[in-house]
């Protein structure tokens, strides 16, 4: 049987792990290879990396710390961020990365998910979905994208349906209203996407506790991603799916 | 003494870097090669593989090293095959219909048929049985959308279920094919890697 993924995630600026709330107000949270080697040592099942960098220069420095993660790191390693072109994430695969993740450039050009999928194949081509609440949409919520800055008017469960077509092989689902919070996954969410798309379905954004990963996977994740709680010591992967366990949710050992 | 060394053959696809990653962890050199010769004769070869299995067969074919590792195979070497290149070995794809695989495994590659999510994306429990050289029961990470349901003349099977069971990995002589990937697979993983080059 398949088991339950617990994904921690590192926002990464400049070679620094950095943690915001609602994609803002960033602070300093450790360096990523040490991190995420420590992470796996407490079984983590996969660790993802979004590249949050505004610069050129913290960009390149962001190439260098994939390659560091990877020489240490023996689970998948998903890489995003300002991926814009099928060359951006060849060179993201030549770094180290297993799987890449696409968001604002495949909204803008829904065609770099085919692209993707038929040079990498879809187990390789991923999609971080950001959305908020928004009583203007048929499911309630809306795409945001450029790090939840700009509202696109389309419809979540409509692009995420759409991007299964294209050949996408995952979804990283993040609640932009949660983002950082604490304050539990947005379920409704969860439930909307997970039942739109037949791909494995990431939940992410707002993770406080266990008994909120224990809410997402009941609502259809296959896997949830936090942050915040591993960064800051809050529980460590261990301890977190020791509780996911107990509550009769499969993990592996 | 010299570092062991692991022949990569490389198909152009992109992420080689993990396996790289893996066999350096365990003190090893890697080569990447696409010579005939060197994937015949060198002492460690690795099959790697993403992507499509029509893709994967026409690069093989290209590069002209069909032959190579059927020879390699044959002769009783060892080979290490990982996910598209346990499908490579088999006879044919349900991905890609009309095109003949390497034919070295005698079974067919065909979608997963269950309502669970597709891609398969992530750990799932191996049983390998008591006999097998180098495979060990465990928890092994997979990226596949198509699979083996059965394959025939082979020493060893270990299957895995997803929605129904399938071959997680296969041995036959120094040949061992994984579904999974081994470099992925944390410290089970790369046990299973080492035992691998211990044995050849």
């Amino acid at each position: 049987m398949i088991t339950k993924r617990i994904i921690p995630c590192l926002d990464i600026r400049g070679g620094r792990i950095v943690k915001g709330v609602q994609f803002g107000n960033i602070k300093d949270a450790g360096n990523p290879a040490e991190r995420a080697k420590l992470y796996e040592d407490q079984g983590a099942d996969e660790i993802v990396i979004l590249d949050i960098s505004a610069t050129d220069e913290e960009r390149r420095a962001c190439f260098s710390t994939i390659s560091a993660v990877r020489a240490v790191l023996s689970i998948p390693l998903t890489v995003g961020g300002g991926v814009r072109t099928v060359d951006d994430a060849r060179a993201l695969l030549q770094e180290g990365a297993d799987k890449v993740a696409v968001n604002t450039a495949a909204v803008r050009n829904p065609e770099l998910i085919s692209l993707l999928a038929e040079q990498f194949g879809s187990q390789c081509a991923i999609l971080a979905l950001d959305a908020r609440s928004s009583g203007l949409m048929p499911s309630g919520y809306e795409v945001v994208v450029s790090s939840g800055k700009e509202p696109t008017g389309i419809d979540a469960t409509t692009w995420a349906r759409r991007a299964g077509e294209l050949g996408i092989g995952e979804i990283v689902l993040t609640s932009f209203d949660r983002d950082g919070t604490g304050a539990g996954y947005d379920i409704p969410l969860l439930q909307a996407i997970s039942t739109s798309v037949s791909v494995p379905v990431i939940a992410s954004g707002g993770a406080g506790n266990v008994d909120d990963m224990v809410q997402a996977f009941e609502a259809g994740a296959d896997a949830v991603l936090a942050a915040s709680i591993f960064h800051y010591n809050r529980s460590t992967v261990t301890e977190v799916k020791a509780a996911l366990a107990a509550h009769g949710l499969l993990m592996r050992p | 003494m010299a570092k062991t060394s692991v022949t990569i053959i490389a198909t152009g696809v992109a992420n080689i870097a993990s396996m790289r990653g893996a066999f350096h962890r365990l003190g090893c050199e890697t080569v990447l090669t696409q010579e005939p010769a060197r994937v015949l004769e060198d002492s460690l070869v690795v099959l790697p593989g993403v992507g499509a299995f029509g893709a994967g067969m026409e690069r093989l074919r290209v590069l002209g090293l069909e032959g190579a590792i059927r020879e390699r195979v044959t002769s009783g070497r060892s080979l290490l095959a990982v996910c598209l290149g346990l499908q490579l070995l088999c006879r044919s794809s349900e991905e890609s219909p009309g095109i003949d695989g390497l034919s070295i495994l005698d079974g067919v590659v065909e979608r997963f048929r269950t309502p669970e999510r597709i891609p398969q994306l992530g750990w799932n429990e191996v049983t390998a049985p008591p006999e097998a050289r180098y495979l060990r029961s465990g928890y092994a990470y997979f990226a596949n959308s198509f699979c083996a349901r059965s394959i025939t003349g082979v020493d060893v099977i270990a299957p895995a279920t997803y929605g129904h069971q399938f071959v997680a990995a296969c041995e036959r002589g120094g040949l061992l094919a994984c579904q999974f990937h081994p470099e992925l697979s944390g410290a089970w993983g790369a046990s299973l890697l080492d035992r691998w080059i211990a044995g050849a």
